[in-house]
């Protein structure tokens, strides 16, 4: 495979760019965080994110080409995360994209962001087929089968908060400033214990539901506030991540063993946790799978796994055109033409 | 000299290139289809009627706002991208003198308004023939804008395609002074916005970077946290 891509990401609060070479190669991946802005908040305002990506959009672009030492004429194609994400935010990394393309006729590709996501595990180590792919992050919770290349099957999802979220929504309760994960993370290290936090097994799916489990956090404080005592937030955070993490390694090693899948990947922001990583890592080793966690740099929103996802879609044919819009609910589709029926 | 004219502030889209003061190809629509999926084919459109490339042009101009939120941001970023990848200049203008340029000759008082809900507007007066401003564009509330209106003694044309929706309020305050534009007239033209950039210093190509909507407005979330903070501050 020879190609290379100008990719641009702006899904929720990161405005990025990366040009990859091959699928495999980042000649460069620049990220301007809006946190600092946003950590006001205590959460990402859509309005102030495209507001922000507006004002970063060329800067970006620009930073991403000149890293990579190329020019406009040196490019394939341009690609784009077409959704899922922030309506608002999706349309200023398309409408650049779109105006890029145009103004040096370049082909365009509109990308699933979830499949870019995975496909931040090319750029460590090729694929190996089939794969088990968990993808976690603030707005995802998935365990997606991919038989081959742009073949995606999603056989669990959350029914109702996705991991992340819980990280966020039990980092308040502990009045952690935001973004909580990764202090939770971090707490849950330090703490001996933790608190006993129900599990939701949800029998007979792979399907996973973490409201239960914020509820339980919200109502051991309560209880303990009611007696005059307070919660010790490590023992707290550590039974939170405990069980988060339990139920996301005990699906996926079930999932993959009875697959029979030769790779496993973990992908989404929620992958830069350490506890996630080491449990899965332990776990899969002992069953002798394969295990890809990406960097944390290519865990986090970023342009370079959309430009390693967009680098197969190339060589597969796959096009949009001009009218393409930000779709803040876009659909997993397969662009492999094979059956993506299970076996 | 070639521009290209974007307007996409609200809901009519207009595009236009524009050749040493010709008219080249323009195209205003009026059919409350998104901007994000039109606003780039009839970019592309209006390239082809006129057997230009984009390398061909010497200059963008875009209508800056006031206007949708999200209106602003599309038609700032098309031009934007352009402006910066073909290293030509962009030039910004306000999307309510786009507006009332329509009328330009009219010889009399000139207020162009957006609806921006809760009896709010965006808004501002201007003196016929030479554009020359009287109220700047603000975001403000109807009832204020027509008490100051009134005070001119004079004939006031209202343009603009939200100026229906407020007719019988102005009619109300104003009576006879208040004239309304055809609805020919009430729709933004790219053409209109080119002949008021042309007129308007050619900014470097380091500006691009920097440009942003004039929004008129913070974000709801970025004023609580302002008024919260004053709070603090204050002690």
């Amino acid at each position: 495979m020879e190609n290379l891509i100008l990719a641009i990401e702006t899904s929720c609060d990161e405005t990025a760019a990366s040009v990859i070479r091959n699928g495999n190669e980042i000649l460069s991946n620049v990220v301007a965080s809006q946190i600092d802005s946003q950590k006001r908040f205590g959460g990402v305002v859509p309005e102030i994110a495209s507001r922000h990506h507006v004002e970063q959009i060329t800067v970006v672009i620009e930073e991403a080409l000149e890293k990579a030492s190329i020019v406009p004429s040196d490019l394939d194609a341009v690609a784009v995360t077409e959704g899922p994400g922030l309506v608002g935010a999706l349309l200023i990394g398309i409408n650049a994209a779109k105006a890029f393309a145009f103004a040096h006729g370049l082909p365009i590709i509109g990308v699933h962001h979830i499949a870019g996501h995975i496909y931040a595990s090319a750029l460590v180590e090729p694929m190996k087929f089939p794969l088990l792919a968990l993808v976690v992050s603030g707005g995802h919770t998935e365990l997606i089968y991919m038989k081959e290349h742009g073949s995606f099957e999603v056989i669990g999802e959350t029914r109702d908060d996705a991991a992340g979220e819980a990280y966020d929504k039990v980092a308040r309760v502990l009045n952690l400033p935001y973004p909580g994960g990764p202090h939770i993370d971090r707490m849950a290290h330090e703490a001996k214990k933790g608190v006993d936090f129900p599990r939701a097994w949800l029998e007979d799916t792979y399907d996973f539901s973490f409201s239960g489990l914020k509820s339980a956090v919200i109502n051991y404080k309560h209880n303990l506030e009611q007696r005059g005592q307070s919660i010790v937030p490590e023992e707290v955070a550590k039974g939170f991540q405990d069980s988060v993490v339990e139920v996301l390694t005990t699906k996926t090693i079930k999932a993959a063993k009875e697959l029979g899948v030769k790779q496993v990947i973990v992908a989404g922001g929620v992958s830069a946790n350490r506890g996630l990583r080491e449990s899965l890592s332990k776990a899969l080793e002992q069953e002798g799978i394969p295990f890809t966690a990406p960097p944390l740099s290519l865990c986090t929103d970023n342009a370079a796994m959309i430009g390693a996802c967009a680098a197969y879609m190339f060589e597969a044919g796959v096009r949009s055109d001009l009218s393409m819009n930000g779709l803040p609910g876009k659909e997993l589709k397969s662009w492999s033409n094979t059956d993506d029926k299970l076996r | 000299m070639i521009w290209l004219g974007i307007e996409t502030s609200n809901a009519p889209l207009s595009v236009a290139i524009v050749r040493d003061g010709e008219v080249l190809s323009e195209i205003v629509q009026n059919t409350k289809s998104t901007h994000s999926v039109t606003c780039m084919p009839t970019i592309e459109e209006v390239f082809r009627k006129t057997n230009l490339k984009p390398v061909d042009i010497d200059a963008v101009a875009v209508s800056e706002g006031p206007g949708s939120y999200t209106g602003l941001r599309i038609g700032v970023t098309i031009a934007k991208t352009l402006s910066w990848t073909l290293k030509k200049p962009l030039v910004g203008i306000s999307s309510l003198k786009v507006l009332a340029s329509n009328v330009e000759l009219f010889d009399g008082i000139i207020c162009t308004m957006f609806d921006a809900r809760r009896k709010n507007v965006y808004a501002a007066v201007y003196k016929g023939k030479e554009l020359k401003t009287i109220i700047p564009e603000h975001h403000g509330s109807l009832e204020e804008l027509l008490q100051q209106l009134k005070e001119y003694q004079e004939t006031i044309m209202f343009v603009g395609s939200d100026v229906k929706k407020f007719k019988e309020e102005i009619q109300s305050v104003l009576g006879e002074q208040a004239k309304f534009a055809p609805p020919s007239l009430n729709l933004p033209r790219a053409s209109k916005l080119i002949e008021l950039a042309e007129k308007e210093p050619l900014p470097t190509l380091e500006m691009v970077h920097s440009f942003v909507p004039k929004y008129h407005r913070l974000a709801e979330a970025e004023a609580n946290w302002l008024k919260a903070h004053q709070k603090e501050q204050k002690g």
